[in-house]
């Protein structure tokens, strides 16, 4: 069946590059590829027919959160690769802990009696739907989401913000 | 419905091992963002499968995570770089200060 | 010869405004393969008209600065150098495509391509047409801005994986001016979503046909929030495309050519292309929210022709618009830049969207006409005079060599 193909594809490609991202050397090499970890599941969300959802997750995180990131890394390691090693020293305590959560995990979704039933939703709501809920069912967690962006923002200024220098020859 | 628990297991577990084992500070952010993730597949995934006919609950979850990422992955960075500006290194190992 | 028939057909109904031009065509060739046949029809025309549409720009762009810089232009290939198009490209096929040593190849390589396809890709929810829109899509606008969000990774995989400090500031400069710029693209075009009340963009254009009887089609530009959210979003998609006076990534005086600095060959083409292509998107959404998509200024010349002829007229006249202004207006400081955005622009569109409220909440003609034009007057003569730093001119000297 095709979109059984087109799921194991989008899957396979969401996990290959998320162990990329996180294996690899190169920061920005990682970012790169955790993008196209979000692309991927961007693209799942628009096979599941949620396409309100795939392309917000797009925008934000490709066009927002990717771009942050990647300033982020250029203003810290300059874009060059980690010297020295970039595995912590008890990463094989961290890697083993996280194998043992994926068996636990997995187990219990495989005994799971809700993974049984059937798709109801398959037809994708529309944006006004979506547009009158938001306004009416969840007015408050979208004005709190609101402030906790405004706060967040305004917080992530005023941190980063770059302290006035005494010296006066350095132009901003 | 497995399939995507499965993923959605799948990676987190890889976001999990990259927060613990890279020292990196900006890797243990992208590993957060991965978890996060995987948490959002779990929205949709029972959203498709919920029983009510009109609850859009889990695609709100969804949205309202996105945000939420959004937010701290601004604040984590801003962060990031102001640690980066005081120590010269983001080493999560090297960061140790506070260690009696 | 049945299927060429269906073809002619759909390719007769298409030009002439008649309502799903694909059905005749597709009738023709055997079920299993008509989800193909639909979308090869979208994509082809798209992949057809508009690179056609981007060679020819190139030339009347060059002709245009030419004429505003009192020379002639190109004038030597073809008919009046309207073959210069196929010169630059044989030219560029042909060069020597050049990776520098230190460069990550394979990011190197994929850069273009990155920025050629999410472009490519927004023209799929533009209503060129009554009937003429690739994809119907419920959420066209956000697909649109989502689409679009993804060429600012690519400009930055250019410059980065170049090795090129030149090319690593232009990139930079281009991503922080693309964040920048997209904030207020993204609230002016939500003034019309408001007032409208979808995101789908050929509901858009739609909403902007002329009723029977009136005179003036009822365009967004032509109330004061829709004509100030017009200006706002052409001066924010000027700043996307990375045109003059907006062009500080590419500053040829300071970093060379910036973040496509060490493209040569068929790769700069596609650089070139895609930054043409992107303009002509904008402006195409901008035609499609704010100048009545697919729809004649009056509402007598309605039927006067088909309805992507209006659309590609207005294309044409953005087009000549920009070029227009990248003759004109100097380049601007990257200050200046990044203090018109945050300083004018987003405040500017914020105000935009409380003046589409306002046209929505007060009934009268009369009343809301005057207070939006207050509100918006008064916020632009105030953010004018007192954001802006207020820099004192001295008197000009005009200094000769002895």
């Amino acid at each position: 069946m095709p979109t059984d193909v087109i799921l194991w594809i989008l899957g396979g490609l969401i996990l290959i590059s998320a162990v990329m991202s996180l294996a690899l050397r190169n920061l920005i090499h990682c970012a790169l590829f955790l993008m196209v970890c979000f692309l991927g599941l961007a693209g799942l969300y628009l096979h599941l027919n949620a396409v309100f959802s795939g392309l917000v997750q797009a925008l934000v995180y490709v066009g927002a959160v990717g771009i942050i990131l990647i300033f982020a890394i250029l203003l810290t390691e300059g874009g060059g690769t980690e010297t020295g090693s970039h595995l912590g020293s008890q990463w094989r305590t961290g890697i083993g802990l996280a194998v043992l959560l994926a068996f636990a995990l997995l187990g219990a979704v495989s005994n799971s009696p809700q993974t049984t039933q059937a798709a109801r939703h398959t037809e994708e709501p529309t944006v006004r739907e979506i547009g009158l809920k938001l306004m009416t069912d969840y007015l408050l967690p979208l004005q709190t989401i609101g402030l906790l962006l405004t706060a967040a923002a305004i917080g992530a200024v005023v941190l980063a913000m770059q302290e006035p220098k005494p010296r006066k020859d350095e132009t901003p | 419905m497995t399939f995507y628990l499965a993923l959605s297991v799948l990676l987190f577990c890889v976001g999990l091992a990259g927060v613990l084992a890279r020292r990196h500070a900006i890797m243990a952010l992208i590993g957060i963002e991965l978890m996060l993730n995987a948490a959002n597949i779990n929205f949709i995934a029972f959203w498709r499968h919920s029983s009510a006919a009109d609850d859009l609950s889990g695609m709100f979850w969804m949205i309202f995570s996105v945000a939420i990422a959004a937010a701290e992955a601004a604040v984590g960075l801003a962060l990031v770089i102001l640690v980066f500006r005081h120590r010269r290194s983001v080493r999560l190992d090297e960061l140790e200060s506070l260690k009696g | 010869m049945e299927p060429l028939k269906g073809l002619l057909s759909t390719l007769w109904k298409a030009l002439t405004d008649q309502p799903d031009p694909k059905a005749p065509f597709l009738e023709s060739i055997p079920e299993d393969y008509r989800s193909l046949a639909s979308a090869v029809l979208s994509v082809a025309p798209i992949l057809m008209v508009f690179p056609l549409l981007f060679a020819l720009t190139t030339v009347l762009e060059r002709k245009g600065l030419g004429r505003i810089q009192n020379r002639l232009g190109p004038n030597r290939v073809g008919p009046a150098g309207f073959l210069q198009f196929a010169a630059d490209g044989l030219k560029t096929l042909t060069k020597e495509d050049v990776v520098p040593r230190a460069a990550d190849r394979v990011v190197h390589f994929l850069a273009p391509i990155a920025l050629v396809i999410p472009v490519l890709l927004t023209f799929a929810v533009l209503p060129f047409g009554r009937n003429l829109a690739p994809i119907d899509l419920d959420a066209g606008l956000l697909f649109f801005f989502a689409v679009s969000s993804a060429t600012e990774l690519a400009v930055f995989m250019a410059g980065w994986a170049s090795r090129n400090k030149y090319s690593l500031l232009g990139a930079l400069r281009a991503v922080a001016q693309m964040v920048s710029y997209e904030i207020p693209l993204v609230l002016a075009a939500l003034s019309v979503v408001m007032i409208t009340g979808t995101l789908s963009l050929s509901a858009i254009a739609a909403a902007q046909s002329p009723t029977p009887g009136s005179f003036l089609a009822p365009w967004y530009v032509f109330t004061p929030w829709g004509l100030m959210g017009f200006l706002l979003f052409m001066i924010a998609a000027c700043a996307e495309a990375n045109r003059s006076p907006f062009d500080l990534p590419e500053g040829e005086s300071e970093i060379i050519a910036g973040y496509y600095l060490e493209y040569s060959g068929f790769k700069f083409a596609l650089f070139f292309l895609g930054e043409y292509l992107g303009l002509f998107a904008s402006s195409g959404l901008a035609i499609t929210l704010f100048l009545g998509g697919w729809n004649a200024p009056f509402a007598f010349m309605q039927g006067w022709l088909p309805s992507w002829v209006w659309f590609f007229a207005k294309l044409a006249t953005l087009i000549a618009v920009f070029i227009w202004i990248r003759g004109t207006l100097p380049r601007v400081r990257m200050d200046q830049l990044m203090g018109l955005a945050w300083k004018f622009m987003i405040p500017m569109t914020l105000l935009t969207l409380v003046a589409a409220g306002l046209w929505h909440r007060l009934p009268s003609a009369p009343l809301r006409w005057v207070a939006c034009t207050a509100l918006l007057a008064g916020a632009f003569l105030v953010l004018g005079r007192v954001l802006m730093p207020r820099t004192r001119h001295g008197r000009r000297v005009y200094r000769y060599a002895d």
